[in-house]
């Protein structure tokens, strides 16, 4: 609890991370939030920007092999924003690499993913990858919440330690289900293109 | 004219000096939360002003925070003051370089702004190193800048990148350190009371600015730089400066000034003010913004609040330290 209000603090009073909502409003629903991935930032602010009340049900999903190797990192990731971790190497997977994300949902939990799977270094998202589909096909429940972060390719680029303290201003654009019979590609394309146009 | 009978308030201690200010900014802020309150309910009864009234509330609310944090910074002393000063570097840095579209070869320059040339810039006011604190920045700061972005090899519009980064750097760290370094005069017969040059400094900047506000409002008509900066009128700038360089005249007794140096100053400090404004509302337009940020409620950012002071602090302190020096 203390270490999460910190954290919050820390992380506003470094990157801001104002939440804009643009195409939809806070709300205690479940849901999947989406968005662009370009710094270790990322996770910290979209999950700040959130309302105190919704940021205890919500959890971001972290890379094991960045957050999930003791020290610092993982204090934060555990005791700060309870991280859902997956495995990306494909060495240590043991069965559905997405079981820890349906864990959560189960229990009621709601997620902050990012589909691109990797960090990039532009202002845009790469390609997505299909594990948002697969969620979205399991749980149409779901809400899927497509979120723009505007700064933090530039505050905290790929191989930097140090984060510029830039104004990160955290877009949240509209709701989205996948549609009856949409096959992989075209949902992946129409998620990715609602968070390009919060860009 | 008949000099106000302050010549024996020129020679009371920094301390009373500082503490009537204090009590003429307390009544003007009453004053201010009155007249707020008051248009506040006659714009409930009546629809149509309301979007300008709430806004002038809440500048009002805000400037009760900023001379909150003056005060407390006065109180505390000069190591306070050059914390409060580098902070505020920092956030007008920080809205500068948001709004500046950055590459990955500019994060090590920028790292190197903000958590070098901050501290030293204050640094260098706090062990009085007046030489080093007037060049480091426009001489060392703009040689090793773009050596430093150089060797990170990324060459796209270099000549822009590294433009941007100096010119926000010299605005918001070198110019703005201007006020805190009146800490840097030392006024034979003036001793220990330099702290009150900023303050004088900060209050007709200030003064000048909502006074401008409130005249432009009141009788604005014909638009100054209407593409630039669409409040600012003529009336507003004729009115509000001469009633800001008024008052700053009347407060000669916080200074070493006479009556009528203490005018002379403050329409310069005034009109280097206004073009302060300005300058930076053209290159916050350039740059696609209409405010630099929202830090400070009703106001903006902090580079809204401190574009006039960025302007007239190096000028008011470079023509004190001409005269007096």
């Amino acid at each position: 609890m203390i270490t999460s209000r910190l954290l919050v603090g820390l992380v506003r009073a470094l990157v801001g991370a104002h939440a804009r909502w643009i195409g939809s409003l806070p709300s205690a629903r479940q849901r999947i939030y989406f968005a662009n991935h370009s710094s270790h930032l990322d996770a910290l602010a979209l999950w700040s920007a959130l309302p105190p009340q919704l940021r205890d049900t919500t959890r971001p999903v972290a890379a094991r092999d960045y957050w999930g190797q003791g020290g610092v990192r993982s204090f934060i990731a555990d005791h700060g924003f309870r991280a859902v971790y997956i495995e990306r190497d494909r060495e240590h997977r043991e069965g559905d690499p997405l079981q820890p994300l349906m864990d959560a949902l189960d229990e009621g939990d709601s997620l902050i993913l990012f589909p691109e799977g990797t960090r990039s270094q532009e202002a845009l998202p790469l390609p997505f990858k299909s594990g948002l589909f697969h969620l979205a096909r399991r749980y149409p429940e779901v809400e899927l919440v497509a979120v723009y972060l505007d700064t933090l390719h530039r505050s905290m680029p790929k191989g930097s330690v140090l984060p510029v303290p830039l104004i990160c201003t955290v877009r949240f654009g509209r709701g989205l289900h996948l549609q009856p019979g949409e096959g992989k590609e075209s949902f992946l394309e129409r998620a990715r293109a609602a968070v390009v146009e919060l860009a | 004219m008949t000099i106000p009978s302050g010549a024996a308030m020129q020679q009371l201690s920094a301390q009373s000096k500082f503490w009537w200010v204090m009590a003429g900014v307390l009544a003007l802020l009453l004053l201010a939360s009155a007249v707020g309150a008051w248009l506040h309910q006659r714009s409930l009864a009546r629809s149509g002003k309301r979007e300008v009234v709430d806004n002038l509330n809440a500048r009002i609310r805000s400037w009760w925070v900023m001379a909150a944090l003056l005060c407390t910074c006065f109180v505390l002393g000069r190591g306070a003051t050059l914390i409060f000063f580098a902070l505020a570097s920092l956030f007008a840095l920080r809205e500068f370089v948001t709004l500046t579209p950055t590459r990955r070869g500019d994060h090590l320059p920028l790292c190197l702004c903000f958590y070098v040339a901050i501290p030293l810039q204050y640094w260098l006011i706090d062990i009085d190193w007046y030489g080093m604190f007037a060049i480091c920045l426009p001489v060392y700061g703009f040689l090793v800048l773009p050596a430093v972005s150089a060797l990170t090899g990324d060459v796209e519009n270099f000549l822009e990148r590294t433009t941007k980064i100096q010119w926000g750097l010299i605005l918001t760290v070198y110019c703005i350190s201007y006020a805190p370094a009146m800490l840097l005069l030392h006024i034979p017969g003036y001793e220990g009371q330099s702290l009150l040059l900023m303050l004088y400094l900060l209050l007709v900047v200030q003064i000048s600015d909502v006074l401008q506000y409130v005249f432009g409002k009141l009788f604005g008509k014909r638009k100054l730089a209407p593409l630039v900066s669409p409040s600012k009128t003529v009336e507003g700038l004729v009115g509000g400066g001469l009633s800001a360089t008024a008052i700053g005249a009347c407060l000669w007794w916080i200074t070493p000034f006479s009556f009528w140096g203490s005018a002379g100053m403050s329409a310069l400090i005034v009109l280097s003010g206004f073009f302060g404004g300005l300058a930076l509302s053209a290159v916050k337009r350039s740059l696609g913004a209409k405010d630099w940020g929202n830090m400070i409620e009703g106001h903006g950012g902090m580079l809204d609040r401190l574009d006039s002071v960025s302007f007239a602090a190096p000028i008011f302190f470079h023509v004190v330290h001409f005269a007096f020096m």
